[in-house]
């Protein structure tokens, strides 16, 4: 059935964008570390009181400045930004996996989601 | 402590959490915040913050093997999502509003609720239900290989109970920072009638998606600190992909208690500090 071949193709793909978002972030977050931790391995970070984090932490700009600027901090941020950004990509691509298949109740259903998912990414604290 | 001697000890402890939690298959987020928040002296908003990026880590991680076995099911995973990410949003903004201490509380009873779902036995799926309409109608139903040879087919039941569970285990994944597994469970098997296969690794496919909706918010509201998350994802991730590794050889069973154990021990520690508010 050519509908089973077609599911089995969406499959196949969505793993390929979880690993490669995954591998990809991990090694941004493992590339910041390394950065961060030769610049101040001996400063005395204090998680005990909760203050938030400065802008350049919280909104894309911001974070992507930071990286840019080769801050071992802005640089895990940027990848655990990627990080955020897979599961997104993954239901991106099932959208357009619904559309070949053309499910129209299905492209719906995966755009209410992208829309929740883009609406707390984008609307809801202005992170970016 | 310093920085580094600080994210080595982190990396280690949720190198450990991954691990186990992968070996056990109760998750390795669950533990974390109280890892963070009782050994570390964590605030619990940057160790909830922490957990949601390590747990959307080793779900994509877990989610990318399993797909490819052909297991889960999308069309379930996707119309469930819709559920699991508006309760995040709503999860998410009540984390902002809770005080930590009512949150640690919680935390706690989830814990205990986790502890008890791991033992107990698993009740066997009554098979060849009738299919019903809603669930037919949603092109819900499917099969998946069988231990037995061959394709097993499977009728979904009772979707809008389903949906309406998976509602509260987004805003429970939303508020606490976890994957919120034992909900889904309850969704998925108790009410849809999922084959066991296809609810777990279908919920682990969600998991992904259901974080990243709260995440955005965290991430604005500064609950995201990077040289904490790194040595807690880079840590949670290597653990739990050693722990898929090693799984088929390991005997888990004597695992399973001891880590039932500490879960129940860690569910208490987090309620009795939210109780006397040294959380």
């Amino acid at each position: 059935m050519s509908k089973d071949w077609s599911d089995r193709k969406i499959e196949d793909i969505v793993g390929i964008i979880l690993r490669v978002g995954v591998t990809l972030s991990a090694a941004v977050v493992l590339l910041g570390g390394v950065i961060y931790l030769v610049g101040s391995a001996r400063s005395h970070p204090d998680y005990r009181t909760f203050r938030g984090e400065p802008t350049d932490f919280t909104t894309f700009a911001g974070i992507v400045r930071s990286a840019f600027h080769l801050h071992g901090r802005g640089i895990i941020q940027l990848g655990l930004v990627l990080l955020i950004a897979t599961p997104v990509m993954r239901v991106l691509f099932s959208i357009w996996g619904f559309a070949e298949e053309r499910d129209h109740m299905y492209i719906v259903f995966t755009t209410i989601v992208l829309g929740v998912l883009l609406y707390s990414l984008l609307g809801s604290g202005s992170a970016f | 402590m310093n920085v580094l001697e600080l994210t080595i000890l982190l990396a280690i402890g949720s190198f450990t959490a991954g691990l186990l939690g992968s070996l056990t298959g109760l998750g390795g987020g669950v533990v974390l915040v109280p890892l963070l928040t009782i050994f570390f002296k964590v605030d619990i908003r940057y160790a909830i913050g922490a957990s949601l990026v390590a747990v959307i880590a080793t779900s994509s991680g877990a989610a990318a093997a399993y797909v490819k076995e052909g297991f889960s099911n999308i069309r379930i995973g996707m119309f469930l999502e819709i559920a699991t990410t508006v309760g995040a949003l709503c999860g998410a903004f009540l984390a902002t509003v809770v005080p930590t201490k009512v949150l640690a509380i919680i935390f706690g009873a989830v814990l205990l609720y986790s502890a008890y779902l791991s033992r107990k036995p698993r009740t066997r799926q009554e098979r060849n239900l009738p299919p019903d309409p809603l669930a037919t109608k949603l092109k819900m139903n499917g099969s998946f290989p069988s231990e037995e040879g061959g394709m097993r087919e499977y009728n979904v039941q009772k979707v809008p109970t389903g949906f309406g569970l998976m509602f509260g285990a987004g805003a429970i994944s939303g508020l606490l920072g976890i994957g919120s597994g034992a909900v889904k469970v309850l969704a998925m098997d108790q009410a849809m009638k999922l084959p066991f296969k296809v609810s777990t690794t279908t919920s682990n496919f969600m998991i992904g998606v259901t974080a990243a909706a709260s995440a955005g918010i965290y991430l604005a509201r500064g609950y995201i600190d990077p040289s904490l998350a790194m040595p807690v994802v880079l840590g949670v991730l290597a653990g739990s992909m050693l722990g898929a590794r090693i799984l088929m050889k390991a005997e888990t069973r004597i695992l399973r208690v001891v880590f039932a154990l500490v879960i129940v021990v860690l569910g208490v520690q987090m309620i009795y500090k939210g109780m006397t508010g040294t959380i």
